[in-house]
């Protein structure tokens, strides 16, 4: 077995990730296809604890599976007919996509192999206060796209609301 | 480092496959969420082997997380509004603009 941090959790982990993601594009009913999601993004949040980012783990967890995904169940619900069994979910490109999804995953993957521009690794270890290092940058080196980033946000309400409001006359 | 690397890229993969090949635009919008995972993983994976001197790369991550939050409410009014127009969210129903 290959060398990895994280050793067997992360197997674990990769796996769960995998099969739930697979889950999700080829489930037949919608439901069950915005279930697998959310263990899908649980299990990220919990490769991002093994890869030292505690803070993007929680933010994982509150804004993925709390929000994003709770959406994404709104929609399914709100939309009728989708969760029944008789309706075809996929088109009939499965077996090309499937052939040129698995030859950008060997391309990758081989490109990830043999690349050795981001050699020799990094020795230091991550600062070990998450929290406040995040915090710190966010107020002083990234405070122009946070702000930005809050602007769109609000945007994206509005734009939300507008879109989905019904014209009364 | 490098299983880190090709678990996101087969999960990016899976996602493209979502998009290409799911019908209903739901669908697509949970394969994007795929795909969006598969890049914060490969932006955290090099923050901490790569370039561990600061946290850069996680709060690009978070940017990616707040941007694909404001993604999901827009696409999920798009899809209402398609809903109530059309009566169905299949992407062969929009042909509106095929000329």
């Amino acid at each position: 077995m290959l060398e990895v941090d994280g050793g067997i959790v992360f197997w674990i982990l990769s796996f769960v990730i995998l099969v739930s993601g697979f889950m999700v594009v080829s489930l037949k009913n919608v439901f069950h296809c915005a279930l697998a999601l959310v263990l899908c993004l649980f299990t990220v949040a919990g490769l991002y604890i093994l890869l030292d980012a505690e803070f993007l783990a929680a933010a994982q967890v509150l804004i993925y599976v709390g929000s994003v995904a709770i959406l994404l169940i709104f929609e399914v619900m709100l939309t009728s007919k989708l969760a029944d069994k008789r309706i075809t979910q996929s088109n009939d490109q499965a077996l090309v996509g499937f052939f040129i999804c698995t030859l950008f995953a060997v391309a990758a993957y081989l490109l990830i192999k043999f690349n050795t521009i981001w050699y020799p690794l990094a020795k230091s270890a991550l600062p070990s206060d998450n929290i406040l290092t995040i915090g710190k940058y966010l107020m002083t080196e990234f405070m122009l796209p946070f702000e930005v980033v809050s602007i769109l946000l609000v945007a994206a309400l509005i734009g939300a609301i507008a879109l989905a409001r019904t014209e009364k006359s | 480092m490098i299983p880190y690397l090709a678990l996101a890229a087969i999960l990016f993969s899976i996602g493209l496959f979502g998009v290409m090949t799911r019908r209903n635009t739901i669908g697509i919008l949970m394969s994007l969420e795929l795909m969006f995972n598969a890049v914060n993983i490969n932006f955290v994976t090099f923050n901490k082997y790569v370039v561990s001197d600061g946290l850069v790369g996680q709060i690009f991550a978070i940017f990616i997380v707040v941007i694909a939050a404001a993604e999901a409410v827009v696409g999920l009014a798009i899809v209402l509004l398609i809903y109530r127009n059309w009566k169905g969210i299949d992407t062969d129903h929009f042909t509106v603009m095929k000329w």
